[in-house]
């Protein structure tokens, strides 16, 4: 049935339990259950093709899932298509439609919704205004900068205040500089409006920057979810740690746990880790390549160094692996071929499955 | 239910009850509801057509269904009317027809055994797409298509069109090939007209009697396709590659090919090259060559194919050599090879499965050309030719035509699955989104000079032949008495105004009817055209794979096939409109469909498909998608499939020449009379006003084109560090 007038909820939740998505025989999502509280910044995570963008189009309803049982706001919606769904979408190329001004694609939503030209207008100015865009309504997309069309485009989605909003790699487009500004204002609108928002993106950096809680996916899975502080410090498995910040992913020895705490032999070293539930055998250790320092301890020979400014990369081939390493001396540059000892600080490691 | 279930049920009543049933003959309205001009609902109930009753049962069982609200069970109970409703339909259209034909034990079983009816009408017309509404609606209140109304009853409608015009036609041709004319099988009768010498006898070879014309056809077919895509080659490649004059002439020259009616550089080549031809007459006065005859056969019909096909397959190369990434060949050079290695080795495989296109193309155009053969062909029979002579000759054989034509289509079909599987798996897309600023390497200069004398006698022979087009028609005859005259063009188009404006020509009511017709079929096929892309390439359903073959179908099927096929198929009821123009209207339209489908495609292409989505996310159901956002955005595609559909209403000839009657004749089908009757002034003059009319048809698509580049607005800021502070 159509919805000519949708009582408004404001933000809602959003919740997929079991969810799948199959073509032919490719599966896409595999098995997906997670939940986005209202009012909360979920960021999903993860490399190409590992089903986050599927997952947001199945949230908007523009991919209709092929089992499983999705909710936004307590209502079954799996079945809903798109337009059907109070939810809204930024599109990664932004999708504004380029043959309408600023204000005639603010304003398609309301117009098509089947409201006055007046009133859609009116809604329309109230978000461009919001986002920083008053007195550019008479312009056309093409005449616009990429930070600006993005504007239009969350303003545009905005107008019909959805449930849920969605964001597919909106940054992609823009360069660093621009990109760092627009996610915070990204998430200033989000905190100030308390909006639902499910963002996609494959920057680690971004997501860290703008979450409250992250869902990192591998393989049409979800590998983790939790907290920015959480998957950093304590990542459930390597490809959580590998993919959150930078790790040396190295091979370890637990000799014994007591208490929470496993002495783990790295090599020649002895160290002191939280167990995290391992139990005594093989296991991985993530070390972050800032968290080794030079010093007194594991011997190694510099294979490569690069002056990057403020820091110092280098490659260090040691009896436990080669290490990548970032340095803050960089008042002193050890040469390639040079002979180093490194230490490691304790709080950088995290032992993983 | 939905309003709109609501109203295509009212229409299916109306068509029933009120409108109608049967075609009338010149709108005689006498004796309505009754009779011939009655509604089904009155004769049904008068109990002159027993066999209408099913289908008011199924109106009457959905109407309540249509008042209740909608439920989980509307859907199915929905699906199973329209089925039912479909069903009963065409049940009794296809049983009950003309005395003694039909399917007597269905008709029977209706309850009108041994009666006839006439061919179905408007109020026929109504109900059926009623029925196939509510078959449509009942599959979205399903969920199909995300449960949209608007493209499941798309979908349902283009089904139905290429299922009833497409493909009812050509199993029509074969069912016609396979029965005899009581209507049983007669698979003996088949094989031996199949396998008969006059299409596979090898007599040629011997020396003795002439080949069969599937060898004919088969041989032709290949010399054009090789010729065409050699000059085409060394055409692209001097264009392209060499800083050669005239590039702007050889552009325009691939416009001939869509403005040229397929015949008329046949009847040039009467003109300039026949007995009393005006370069055999110079020949044998300068050099005592004697006249002859010789361009009547192979000679003649292939010059006029290469003349006439050699511009596509030159449009084709032009966009495989543009294709082949100039950092390939600068590449090859870098690492030591000088132009002629590069070329060889770098160049040609590049061009390779272009020039498979290229070829494939030619064939399949030299086998569905009609006019060329007709006109030039003399003792030389080709499939098309030998078709049309079995429907029109004095040995009228349907039998046979079906058989050719099959013949005929199993050949394009061929070449086009070729063309779509072997090659689609195989051509180099060397294009990239990376700007390549590359320069092409430089021609081998073998190459060039090898092209340019290929190329310029082309050039000056298709400069002459049109200027023959262009001057025949202002004198007496050409050839022999090159006295100037207006007299052609008075026999044709003369208007007198003594009593009002009176169109006195000869050929003023042909012109008429086939701008009508275009003009009436081009919106029509830009419509379905641009509808079946839009569902092709942005709605996933199931079937859509089938319905992309149908179409694919239509593009592969010769004019002459497609002609034979709707005479067989609408000579009789149900669908019986031989001889009217509605079927003139159609056969342009489902022809030229995949002219719409393509520019539909190309369109669509260019437009990011998450701009639907992003209307779709913003509450717009498919149907105001497509009107406010895709619509807007596709008028180039439009324009250019509305102008090129009527412009090739107006030049084809193969198709329809089966289908003019004496009230619906039509310009292409009154010249090829024209030149029948020896007549080629008349039929020259007519030739080069209809070029005029299309040169003016695709000034206006460049033109329409053309604007939409100016209206696009600069890109000021496009780059975003320019962004100002906010």
């Amino acid at each position: 049935m159509p919805k000519s007038a949708m009582p408004k909820s404001g933000p809602a939740s959003v919740e997929f339990s079991h969810v799948s998505m199959r073509y032919g025989p490719v599966t896409a999502v595999d098995d997906v259950s997670f939940t986005i509280h209202a009012g909360e910044l979920v960021t999903l995570l993860g490399p190409s093709g590992c089903g986050k963008t599927t997952t947001l189009r199945m949230i908007a309803g523009l991919e209709i899932a092929s089992e499983g049982q999705i909710l936004i706001g307590g209502k079954d919606v799996t079945r809903l298509s798109a337009a059907d769904r109070d939810v809204s979408m930024v599109f990664q190329s932004y999708a504004l439609f380029p043959h309408m001004t600023v204000l005639e694609n603010a304003a398609y939503g309301p117009t098509v919704k089947g409201l006055g030209k007046a009133q859609a207008e009116a809604m329309a100015l109230e978000k461009l205004a919001l986002v920083g865009l008053k007195g550019f309504e008479k312009r056309y997309p093409s005449e616009l900068s990429g930070g600006q069309q993005q504007r239009v485009a969350v303003a545009r989605a905005l107008v019909l205040e959805p449930q849920v909003l969605l964001f597919d790699e909106p940054l992609s487009n823009l360069d660093a500089k621009l990109r760092r500004r627009v996610r915070q204002e990204i998430r200033e609108l989000q905190q100030s409006l308390k909006l639902t928002v499910a963002y996609v993106t494959h920057d680690q950096e971004e997501a860290l920057a703008v979450s409250d809680r992250i869902i990192v996916m591998s393989n049409a899975k979800i590998a983790q979810q939790g907290s920015p502080r959480e998957l950093y410090e304590a990542p459930a498995n390597s490809f959580v740690a590998d993919f959150i910040g930078d790790a040396n992913l190295v091979e370890v020895t637990i000799e014994a746990v007591h208490e929470g705490q496993a002495q783990v032999s790295l090599g020649p070293l002895r160290l002191t880790l939280p167990a995290r539930g391992l139990p005594p055998g093989p296991a991985k250790a993530a070390i972050r390549p800032h968290g080794i320092m030079l010093g007194d301890g594991l011997a190694g020979t510099v294979r490569k160094s690069s002056y990057l400014g403020d820091h110092v990369e280098m490659i260090v081939a040691t009896p436990i692996g080669e290490l990548f390493v970032i340095s803050r001396q960089t008042d002193e540059i050890p040469a390639e071929g040079a002979a180093i000892k490194l230490s490691f600080a304790q709080q950088n490691i995290a032992l993983v499955r | 239910m939905r309003p709109s279930t609501r109203l295509a049920l009212l229409l299916g009543w109306l068509g029933y009850m009120l409108v109608p049933w049967y075609l009338p003959e010149g709108f005689d309205l006498a004796g309505y509801p009754f009779g011939r001009a009655g509604t089904a609902l009155a004769l049904a109930i008068s109990g002159a057509a027993p066999w209408l009753w099913p289908i008011g049962i199924v109106l009457l069982a959905a109407t309540p269904l249509a008042l209740r609200a909608e439920s989980s069970r509307s859907g199915p109970a929905l699906i199973a009317a329209g089925l039912f409703g479909l069903l009963a339909f065409f049940a009794q259209g296809f049983a009950v027809t003309l005395p003694g034909q039909g399917i007597p034990w269905l008709a029977a079983l209706l309850g009108g055994a041994g009666a006839a009816q006439p061919g179905m009408g408007f109020g026929a017309l109504l109900t059926l797409v009623s029925l196939l509404l509510l078959l449509c609606h009942g599959l979205a209140y399903r969920g199909l298509c995300r449960g949209d109304l608007f493209t499941t009853s798309t979908i349902g409608i283009v089904v139905m069109l290429i299922g009833l015009f497409i493909l009812l036609p050509v199993a029509t041709i074969l069912r016609s090939a396979l029965v005899d004319a009581a209507g049983g099988w007669a698979l003996g009768e088949f094989a031996d007209r199949l396998l008969s010498p006059t299409i596979w006898g090898l007599g040629c070879v011997g020396g003795g009697i002439a080949c069969g014309v599937a060898w004919n056809t088969l041989v032709l077919g290949v010399l054009t396709g090789v010729l065409t895509t050699l000059l085409g080659l060394a055409c692209a490649l001097l264009v392209l590659r060499t800083a050669m004059p005239g590039k702007r002439l050889m552009r325009a020259m691939t416009v001939l090919p869509i403005i040229t009616p397929p015949f008329v550089i046949g009847l040039a080549l009467i003109l300039l090259f026949g007995r009393s031809g005006v370069v055999t007459g110079l020949m044998s006065e300068w050099f005592g060559i004697p006249r002859s005859r010789w361009i009547y056969g192979l000679p003649g019909v292939l010059l006029a194919q290469v003349l006439a096909f050699a511009p596509i397959a030159f449009l084709v190369l032009m966009g495989v050599v543009q294709g082949i990434a100039p950092s390939l060949e600068e590449a090859s050079q870098t690492l030591g090879a000088r132009h002629w290695q590069t070329f060889r080795s770098v160049t040609w495989p590049l061009l390779r499965p272009g020039l498979a296109n290229a070829f494939l193309l030619g064939f399949v155009e030299s086998l569905a050309d009609f006019g060329n053969p007709l006109v030039l062909g003399g003792n030389f029979e080709v499939l098309s030719t030998k078709i049309f002579f079995a429907v029109v000759g004095a040995a009228h054989n349907q039998g046979m035509a079906a058989v050719l034509s099959i013949v005929l289509l199993v050949f394009t079909l061929g070449a086009f699955w070729l063309q779509q599987r072997w090659l689609g798996s195989k051509s180099y897309t060397t294009v990239s989104g990376k700007g390549d600023a590359g320069i092409p390497a430089k021609l081998p200069t073998v190459v060039t000079v090898l092209s340019a004398m290929v190329i310029i006698p082309w050039v000056v022979l298709t400069a002459v032949i049109y200027a023959v087009i262009l001057i025949g028609g202002f004198v007496k005859t050409m050839g022999r008495d090159h006295t100037p005259t207006l007299e052609h063009y008075r026999t044709g188009f003369a208007v007198d105004f003594s009593h009002g404006l009176f169109f006195e020509g000869a050929a003023w009511p042909s012109l008429f009817t086939t701008l009508k017709v275009a003009a009436i079929s081009a919106p029509l096929t830009a419509l379905i055209g641009l509808l079946t892309a839009y569902l092709l390439t942005r709605q996933r359903f199931v079937g859509r794979q089938l319905l992309e073959f149908a179409t694919m179908l239509s593009f592969a099927i010769p004019g002459t096939v497609l002609g034979v096929a709707y005479i067989l198929a609408f000579n009789v009821p149900p669908i019986e409109i031989t001889g009217t123009g509605l079927i003139l209207v159609l056969a342009f339209v489902f022809r030229n469909m995949p002219v719409g489908i393509r520019s539909g495609i190309a369109g669509l292409a260019q437009i990011d498909k998450s701009l639907d989505e992003a209307s779709t996310t913003l509450r717009a159901r498919s149907f105001t998608t497509l009107r406010r956002v895709v619509l807007p955005l596709l008028k180039p595609a439009l324009v250019a499939a509305l102008i090129y559909s009527f412009v090739r209403s107006i030049t084809s000839v193969s198709a329809v020449i089966f289908l003019v009657s004496a009230e619906y004749n039509l310009s292409t089908a009154y010249i090829v009379g024209r030149v029948e009757a020896g007549e080629f002034g008349l039929a020259i003059a007519y030739s080069s006003v209809l070029i005029v009319v299309m040169a003016a048809g695709i000034a206006l698509i460049q033109l329409s084109v053309g604007e939409r580049k100016l209206g696009r607005r600069p890109v000021a800021l496009a780059t975003s560090a320019a962004e100002p502070a906010s």
